[in-house]
């Protein structure tokens, strides 16, 4: 058994510092487990989120060793631990105590975006009928758990602080989700452009890199997005062939 | 909804708690545009040595008019260079055409990711400081004219076409009788490969993707454009791979026919 050093953020909503605590590591564990573990043998106050210890609730977003990453998934044999791990909350939120940080600003953004508005049924029992095909391009952006790391890593939010104005790769996501779906008949570019801000992602793919459920972030939402807002806005010859179709 | 963001510390330039080599990705782009653009730059102000034989440099493709003081060859599609081009302006034909590749990779969204990251740090890495506060990002002017991206697609198609020509020429060979003769040359081949790379970056780009069929939410009962679409997209998955090998490509076809053209390399003639 070896023993490595973790360097673990502490404090509460201002300051904080890092505090180093030597745990042993088996074959195996995972960072949440080195977290579980300097609570059960040093720090008891720790606090950290976590749920289900399987990389699906998005609950232990965390950045070891600088990267946004679920501390659940991160795999200590993946990482270097004859140096001190870093353990630090997710920097584009403001911090709550320790590894924990406030990401109810995520809510909040949710909230302002358009529902999900179906075309009538097809149907007399009130039923939709859709072809698979046709759905395989949501069901990407469906597997999201929200673990905000993508939000986190997001140099927009995190480093521009644009909260206000970028809502941030996530709910670009599921703005696509119901943008694309075959049954929605609600048009968001205009929010897009203007208040959901899509013109500030400047595509450096950081997001997709980051994502655990390995969604194709940038490629498969955002530039398809972008270019929904092109075909409204920024393409002269389509706004003249509107133009003509309408009269 | 914001005022609890205010305590987010910004880290400076380059601060990070990453301990990879996170800078290593932003070099390599940096160095292999910046090697690009330099070896780009020289070889359109030569205004020589872009053909040899059947085989003319996609640099210079379409030749529009032979450069000035060139033999004229039969590449030129309207002759030789023009009295009335002011000759201080020392223009050459690359100068004439480049515009519209460089202005669809400079406009591509591979590409804007990555020179955004490797020459001006925004970000300089995931989850790196950065050394400027302010940002506009692609919101307004000058950076809001990238979405002009799907009209040098419309111009790259054209010269996809254009090149594929100039390979199908690569195969005719004027024999000592004068006239043309099948033949495949090393020339040939490097010419077939760039116009590969170069439609297979060009048909995978994400604003091809859009217009093919993207835009569309339902593409069942559209078995020609579904299919178009998926192909796109499979060419789009490898963007990356394949804008980084058709540019080094570019530049490798151009330097072929140089060398032969200079006489440095010989054109072996496969049959």
């Amino acid at each position: 058994m070896a023993t490595a050093i973790f360097s673990v953020r502490r404090g509460g909503r201002e300051g904080g510092e890092m505090v180093d605590y030597q745990t042993q590591v088996t074959e195996g564990m995972v960072v949440l487990d080195a977290v579980h573990q300097i609570q059960a043998e040093t720090a008891p106050d720790l606090a950290c989120r976590w749920n289900c210890k399987a990389g699906k609730c998005g609950s232990c977003s965390a950045e070891i060793n600088g990267k946004p990453q679920l501390m659940c998934m991160t795999r200590l044999d993946t990482i270097d631990v004859t140096q001190p791990v870093t353990i630090e909350p997710m920097r584009a939120f403001p911090p709550v105590k320790d590894l924990i940080s406030d990401v109810s600003w995520n809510y909040e953004v949710k909230k302002r975006i358009k529902k999900f508005k179906p075309r009538p049924p097809d149907a007399e029992d009130g039923t939709w009928r859709m072809q698979q095909e046709d759905i395989d391009r949501v069901q990407e952006f469906r597997k999201c758990i929200e673990c905000f790391l993508c939000q986190d890593v997001c140099h927009v939010l995190r480093d521009h602080v644009k909260h206000e104005e970028f809502i941030g790769p996530r709910f670009l996501v599921y703005t696509a989700a119901l943008e694309m779906h075959p049954l929605d008949t609600e048009n968001r570019t205009e929010e897009l452009k203007d208040a959901f801000g899509i013109g500030y992602c400047n595509i450096t793919k950081c997001c997709t890199k980051v994502c655990p459920e390995h969604i194709t972030i940038t490629d498969n939402a955002i530039i398809p997005l972008k270019e929904r807002v092109v075909d409204e806005h920024y393409d002269p010859l389509k706004k003249l062939v509107k133009l003509f179709r309408k009269k | 909804m914001a005022s609890n963001l205010v305590h987010i510390t910004r880290r400076g330039f380059g601060e990070t708690m990453r301990r990879d080599g996170w800078w290593v990705q932003s070099l390599l782009t940096f160095l292999g545009f910046s090697a690009f653009i330099v070896y780009s730059t020289w070889a359109a102000f030569q205004g020589a040595h872009y053909s040899f034989g059947p085989y003319l440099s996609p640099m210079y493709s379409p030749l529009i008019w032979e450069a000035s003081g060139q033999t004229l060859t039969e590449h030129a599609w309207l002759g030789s260079w023009p009295s009335w081009l002011p000759a201080f302006l020392r223009m050459t034909p690359a100068m004439l055409i480049l515009w519209a590749p460089g202005g669809f990779r400079f406009t591509c969204y591979y590409y804007r990711g990555a020179y955004y990251k490797a020459f001006w740090a925004d970000p300089p890495g995931c989850a790196v400081g950065e050394p400027r506060h302010s940002y506009w990002g692609e919101r307004k002017f000058p950076l809001i004219m990238q979405n002009i991206h799907r009209y040098f697609l419309y111009i790259a198609l054209l010269f996809i076409v254009i090149l594929s020509y100039d390979a199908f020429e690569g195969v005719w060979f004027i024999g000592p009788d004068g006239h043309k003769h099948f033949g495949v040359g090393v020339g040939t081949l490097v010419l077939i490969i760039n116009v590969i790379l170069l439609g297979s970056y060009t048909l995978g780009c994400h604003s091809l993707r859009h217009l093919i069929g993207g835009a569309r939410d339902v593409l069942s009962g559209r078995p020609v454009q579904k299919k178009a679409y998926d192909c796109v997209s499979g060419l789009n998955r490898r963007h990356m791979m394949f804008a980084w090998f058709s540019l080094f490509w570019v530049g490798f076809t151009d330097f072929y026919i140089r060398m032969c053209s200079m006489g440095i390399f010989t054109d072996y003639r496969i049959f």
